[in-house]
């Protein structure tokens, strides 16, 4: 949903960043109001998961320049784990597998160092525990999946699930879902982006990172930009989506290159 | 590994200071007068000068033993202070005339030993250097027919049966370090629970080495006759010195029919430094005999300190049905190293085993699991589950499981798991995107790899072993 007069909630001004002394992200400008979804496209090695991990602030990737301003506050001078109680999720490509520890554990924690930071009182285990039914629904997990390790023995699609269910608990601000829709099957394609769907409402913003369309069949996104080469090289609405179905990426870095737009 | 991780993991030790108090010491060296010189100090009866002295003409014949997967260099003995005990002035006839110095240091320590402060339903004995210093709840235990005392005290008030019992389970010549402490041992805690008498209370022996030149050589003996049962818990600390301390104890169990006896050790002596200066050369033998049917003899054991720990507590399953069990989490940082495990040897029918040992490594340190399995030819129906688990924590930290299985009985069943994982970065990182903190993820991680292990120990201090190991460990990972 595009209103102008809505808060930024993210600007992001000629990032750079790099791995392992690569540098990956070459000035990447975008900015992120409240209400919208945005879909990041674009070829393999473009910089999507970098850009993805820069914002949550995964400590192997360096960021060498540029500026990011989340909710009016300079984001690059939080570590990560404030990042993602001022309301910063990202939903993992790979969730990672936990033995030994509860995924119901796992969550009150998380949930807590959210709620806390939100200066709410924290919730004991039988309130979490209220809360954490109501929000199994969304994406229609069962409850026997809370006793389980973290994501240890999960399928892919079990594992995408329990990232929304964390997303549901944390109710951020800023969701970043990075690849969420690889290795889905249709049914569990649908539950996922309907609880994205579900959960997306004027206040917070959603960014989708992706490969294909068909996500974009069931989440719908106010704006598609196309990355190559470390930035974003354009923007446009749902169609553009569509055109990159049809011809690939290589008229759009061509068109770039050609100085067209 | 990251910055943060490693100010995370290198928290101060909180135990390493010393205690000024006038000590009784004898001069440095070893020799069969200053074995003498012991013996006589403490008073004791002829059998136990001759037990020390044959275990001390053993000892000069044997050599080192170097098998375990741990590098030190060569141990000076006789620049070992063999006896050291705080001077008191008389006998002392109650708490009230404990220096009140030492009950100072052990309440810094935690261990409460003024009536009014002690810790509900757990009795301790407090043992500095060389010598007991105070027993609680001795007389309410009295009363049930428990005798609960330094070994010195029962060598001179039960001196019966600590000669029927003493050197059974591990004798005087067993192995180098055990040989050693059979001649020199100083003090050490006796336990003796009474037929079909459940113990009413958790026994706990505390250690605490403060001689910067001494070695600790005590020796617990337990007994338990038939049908009873007895908990007991030791703990143990020391100042830091630059220097590295001996510490070879030996603790013997004996369990007659249908007795219970459960172990449990939260080990936390000075560690060393970040560079591996200093710390405590933890070299034990502990043996327990399941010599009754239906006997069970249990281990716990949370080893968190010692610049080298070398340990193997053992069930020795000669009863019929008896059970062994083993259940440890060996944490090492830094430059720590662990060669660490057990034995079980099944030697009576349907007797049963069970082995779970978790061992972490994080900094450079080297964690070593070394286990025997042994069936015997008459072990009819022996079973034994093996579980080896091993974390790494960073990139220099190493792990190693070194499983010896011996069957002679074809209806026997031995099994063995082992696995090992890594806490990585990107793991750590997945908690602080949910907004978790570095120390709360790996205290997480940590719990729950050990859960099996804390699950056994008694309550109080299953949530005491669970924050050590988080305050030892925060910032190795990486």
């Amino acid at each position: 949903m595009i209103n102008d007069n809505a808060e930024v909630i993210l600007s992001v001004r000629n990032l750079t960043a790099e791995v392992d002394g690569i540098q990956i992200l070459k000035g990447l400008n975008l900015e992120v109001r409240a209400g919208e979804i945005h879909a990041i496209m674009g070829p393999n090695g473009s910089g999507k998961s970098t850009f993805s991990k820069a914002i949550a602030g995964h400590p192997d990737y360096t960021v060498t320049g540029g500026e990011v301003i989340y909710q009016g506050q300079n984001l690059l001078d939080l570590p990560a784990e404030e990042r993602s109680r001022s309301g910063i999720f990202l939903a993992f490509q790979y969730p990672l597998e936990i033995p030994g520890v509860s995924n119901i554990d796992f969550l009150r924690v998380a949930c807590n160092s959210r709620r806390k930071h939100q200066g709410l009182e924290e919730l004991d285990a039988f309130d979490f525990d209220e809360l954490v039914q109501e929000k199994l629904d969304v994406v229609k997990m069962k409850p026997e999946f809370l006793n389980r390790s973290v994501n240890e023995g999960f399928s892919g699609g079990e594992k995408k699930r329990n990232e929304i269910l964390q997303m549901a608990l944390l109710e951020p601000r800023l969701a970043i879902l990075d690849e969420t829709d690889s290795g889905l099957d249709i049914d569990a394609l649908r539950i996922v982006s309907g609880g994205v769907n579900q959960l997306a409402s004027p206040d917070n913003a959603t960014v989708l990172i992706t490969h294909y369309q068909r996500l974009l069949d069931y989440i719908v996104p106010d704006y598609v930009h196309v990355m190559e080469g470390g930035r974003i090289i354009t923007t446009g609405d749902k169609s553009l989506a569509l055109e990159l179905e049809e011809r690939g990426y290589d008229w759009v870095v061509e068109q770039e290159a050609a100085g067209v737009q | 590994m990251s910055a943060s991780v490693k100010t995370l993991v290198n928290q101060p030790y909180k135990y390493g200071f010393v205690t000024d108090i006038e000590a009784d010491s004898i001069p440095a060296g070893l020799s069969e007068d200053v074995v003498r010189l012991i013996s006589a100090k403490k008073n004791e009866p002829e059998f136990m000068l001759e037990f020390r002295l044959k275990a001390y003409r053993h000892w000069l014949k044997m050599t080192e033993p170097t098998w375990p997967h741990v590098s030190y260099p060569p141990i000076d003995y006789q620049k070992i202070v063999y006896y050291s005990a705080p001077k008191k002035k008389d006998k002392l006839q109650s708490l009230d005339d404990v220096d009140p110095t030492l009950l100072e240091t052990f309440e810094k320590l935690g261990i409460p030993l003024s009536e009014q402060k002690r810790l509900s339903n757990v009795a301790v004995d407090a043992i500095f250097d060389s010598v007991s210093v105070a027993t609680t709840f001795k007389e309410k235990l009295a009363e049930e027919g428990v005798i609960f005392c330094s070994i010195s005290e029962a060598l001179q008030h039960h001196p019966d049966l600590i000669q029927k019992y003493l050197g059974t389970v591990v004798p005087a010549g067993d192995n180098y370090f055990a040989a050693l402490n059979a001649a020199v041992f100083s003090d050490g805690s006796f336990v003796y629970i009474p037929k079909n008498t459940r113990c009413p209370m958790e026994l706990s022996t505390y250690f605490r080495i403060n001689n910067g030149d001494s070695g600790q050589f005590e020796r617990t003996l337990i007994v338990a006759e038939e049908g009873s049962s007895v908990s007991y818990l030791e703990g143990c600390t020391a100042p830091m010195f630059d220097t590295n301390q001996l510490h070879a104890a030996v603790v013997e169990l004996v369990a007659l029919d249908n007795a219970d006896i459960k172990y449990s050790t939260v080990q936390n002596w000075f560690a060393g430094d970040e560079n591996g200066k200093g710390g405590i050369y933890n070299f034990v033998t502990k043996r327990g005999l399941c010599q009754g049917k239906n006997s069970k003899i249990s281990w716990t054991q949370v080893e968190t300190g010692s610049a080298i720990t070398w340990k193997y507590p053992s069930c020795v399953l000669v009863g019929d049905n008896s059970v062994g069990e083993f259940y440890s989490v060996a944490l090492t940082n830094n430059c720590q190293q662990a060669d660490t495990g057990t034995k079980m040897v099944h030697v009576g029918k349907n007797t049963r085993s069970t082995i779970i040992s978790k061992g972490i490594s994080a900094g450079r340190s080297q964690n070593s699991y070394r286990g025997l399995v042994k069936v015997g030819p008459k072990a009819e129906g022996a079973r034994n589950y093996s579980q080896c688990d091993s974390m790494l924590i960073g990139d220099c930290a190493q792990a190693n499981t070194f499983p010896y299985i011996q069957v002679q009985n074809n209806t026997s069943k031995v099994e063995h798991e082992a696995s090992t994982s890594k806490i990585g970065e990107d793991q750590l990182f997945y908690f602080l995107q949910r907004g978790i903190s570095m120390e709360d993820a790996i205290s997480m991680m940590i719990s729950g790899f050990c859960k099996d292990v804390f699950n056994q120990l008694p309550m109080e201090f299953a949530v005491e072993a669970d924050r050590l190991l988080s305050l030892k460990l925060e910032g190795s990972v990486g």
